[in-house]
């Protein structure tokens, strides 16, 4: 029997089934920590569209992703209160941000793209920590009235948790189903070649800067679009969410998960969050913990925890080969 | 004027310490290829241990004699079993596991040694100020600005005139080509792993009396030492040189003239530097 046409729709569907029915019988307090799993679940895999597709390791995504909490706060605040707007306001922001940067920084690969990016997203955290008139600074941005969502003939309130994640599960599963589009079409097998071999991709008559271009654009106006739906989960939007180390926790996830795998970085958020609620339930010492579980992981199973998995689930269907 | 040569020698003294770990991190990436993101721990490591010894001993000099070797020990024990297995596999997971390693060492120290910032005092020769203009400047900070290039010089001689400083600019320019006539370079990695390990843990260790010693300490020189290597040229003393001086002096002035813009400053310049040479300053051509 092969396990990638029956074995794994049947176990999406149950994944989908048990997320919608979640809130039925799980504590508030757990209906928060997974918003926030699929809320930085989405944003790790808008960082492995360019990591484990295009094989670019951006350390900058946080930019993109703050700018997003930035523009749909800001939106919220000096705009309109429609949350739609909010939402668009981020990810076009973010996208308009991720061509002006990634134009630079495209024409670079390796170490140095991780290091340019990271500069960038830097030079964006300087911008939301120092421009205090409008980005109110260190304090960061929160003063604003919750909207209500607006489904054209009813307005529901999102104040409370259940329903604010079901409106974060819907455009998550969205905006996932939307990276999988894109992971498949002619685009996308295209940057999976880029990845492979630029040399031989920019032979056969590929335009290796705008590929790359386009998927850094991608990728930075998702992640701004899952900054928005954070700094609303948040009731804030604060500089942190710019700062490198915040760029490291979307590659941390996606490592752990498996960069291999489409829905490795999910996965990847979903364990980090787990263990990190179960860690500090005892101890203060959490990285501690997550460094040693870094080098762990990345000693032992390099394709992470999804990845060896379905490796594991693939060869017992096969049977035993020599 | 007095003003302007202050920060000429406050951005100087910051541009050694820089100095001193982007050299092992510039020739732990040129010999072995790995670029490591633990580098800003060990340094901060060496600034603790620092402290230790001067706790112990009351001796600044002891913490210097002592502690970098300890940090040196350490990394040996992690280029051995961490970093040996997976030198076949793609640069970003050394990246990652460095960066495991990171998290690890920067909250172990909380750990060890609590959160709050630590304070240790200059050896009584270094101590005190000195009469500058018509105000007065710190002694330690002048010693620092001297160090640096006697250090970065010694270096330089080993690297160029001894046997082994040929050896190893020999396995940095072709690792198979050494290896034939030779030269063990697993050894000779461990070897530089723990050199450059020994050289930041100096650093921080002299560091210590210049700043306060806290857990933060590591994750900020971490960027500012990448930026000086890329800048510079990847594995390049010289380029190391001139970055460090360069991001120390945009440090200082950028604090008094920019204050709203002095973080932003070393990334526009790296910026600046990598799109116009993609490979940093001494880097060659890309």
């Amino acid at each position: 029997m092969n396990h990638r046409f029956f074995v794994y729709p049947l176990l999406i569907g149950l994944l989908l089934v048990g997320l919608f029915t979640l809130p039925i019988f799980l504590s508030t307090y757990w209906v928060l920590i997974v918003t926030e799993i699929l809320t930085m679940g989405l944003f790790a895999m808008s960082f492995n569209l360019l990591f484990g597709n295009t094989g670019l390791l951006s350390f900058g995504q946080a930019g993109f992703f703050g700018a997003g909490a930035y523009f749909a706060v800001l939106c919220l605040v000096h705009l309109s209160q429609s949350l739609w707007l909010a939402l668009i306001c981020a990810c076009l922001g973010a996208a308009v941000l991720a061509l002006i940067i990634g134009w630079f920084s495209v024409r670079l690969d390796e170490i140095y793209f991780a290091i340019l990016t990271l500069g960038f997203g830097m030079m964006l955290f300087t911008v939301a920590h120092n421009w205090r008139s409008v980005t109110g600074g260190s304090d960061g941005l929160g003063n604003f009235v919750l909207p209500a969502l607006n489904l054209v003939i009813w307005k529901v309130s999102i104040s409370h948790p259940r329903h604010f994640y079901y409106l974060v599960l819907v455009v998550t599963i969205l905006g996932i189903f939307l990276l999988r589009r894109i992971t498949r079409s002619p685009f996308g097998l295209m940057l999976q070649a880029s990845r492979e071999n630029s040399n031989r991709v920019a032979f056969v008559g590929g335009d290796l800067r705008a590929l790359r271009l386009l998927a850094f654009v991608l990728a930075g106006s998702i992640a701004g679009f899952a900054g928005a739906l954070f700094a609303i989960f948040n009731r804030i939007a604060s500089p942190e969410m710019l700062h490198w180390s915040f760029s490291g926790k979307a590659v941390l996830m996606t490592i752990l998960g498996g960069s291999g795998v489409f829905l490795g970085p999910v996965v990847g958020a979903a364990i980090f969050f787990i263990l990190e609620h179960w860690i500090t339930s005892f101890t203060n010492s959490w990285m501690v913990f997550l460094g040693a579980i870094l080098v762990f992981l990345v000693l032992l199973f390099p394709k992470g925890v999804l990845g060896t998995l379905i490796t594991w689930v693939d060869r017992s269907g096969k049977g035993k080969q020599p | 004027m007095e003003g302007f040569l202050a920060n000429i020698l406050n951005g100087l003294s910051w541009g050694m310490l820089l100095f001193l770990i982007s050299m092992g991190l510039t020739t732990v990436f040129g010999v072995m290829g790995v670029l490591n993101f633990a580098h800003g721990s060990l340094f901060m490591l060496g600034s603790y241990l620092c402290m230790q010894f001067v706790r112990w001993s009351g001796s600044f000099w002891m913490g210097l004699i002592f502690g970098p070797p300890i940090v040196a020990a350490l990394s040996i024990l992690i280029e051995r079993f961490l970093l040996r297995p997976i030198y076949g596999r793609d640069v970003s997971f050394q990246l990652l596991l460095t960066f495991g390693l990171m998290l690890f060492l920067d909250d172990g120290v909380r750990l060890i040694w609590g959160p709050a910032y630590h304070v240790v005092a200059p050896p009584p020769i270094l101590a005190g100020v000195i009469p500058f203009f018509s105000k007065s400047y710190p002694v330690y900070r002048i010693f620092l600005v001297i160090l640096g290039p006697l250090v970065g010089f010694s270096l330089w001689m080993f690297f160029s005139f001894t046997r082994w400083g040929k050896i190893l600019r020999a396995s940095a320019m072709d690792r198979q080509m050494a290896e034939i006539i030779g030269v063990r370079v697993p050894i000779l990695f461990t070897g530089v792993f723990a050199f450059g390990a020994w050289l930041a843990a100096l650093g921080g260790a002299l560091a210590a009396p210049h700043q306060s010693v806290g857990p933060a300490m590591g994750e900020r020189i971490i960027i500012e030492s990448f930026i000086v290597v890329v800048i510079g040229g990847m594995g390049s003393f010289p380029g190391a040189f001139v970055g460090a001086l360069i991001l120390g002096l945009l440090n200082s002035f950028g604090t008094t003239w920019i204050p709203d813009l002095q973080m932003a400053l070393p990334y526009l310049f790296l910026a600046v530097i990598l799109l116009t040479r993609p490979r940093g300053l001494f880097g060659g051509e890309a």
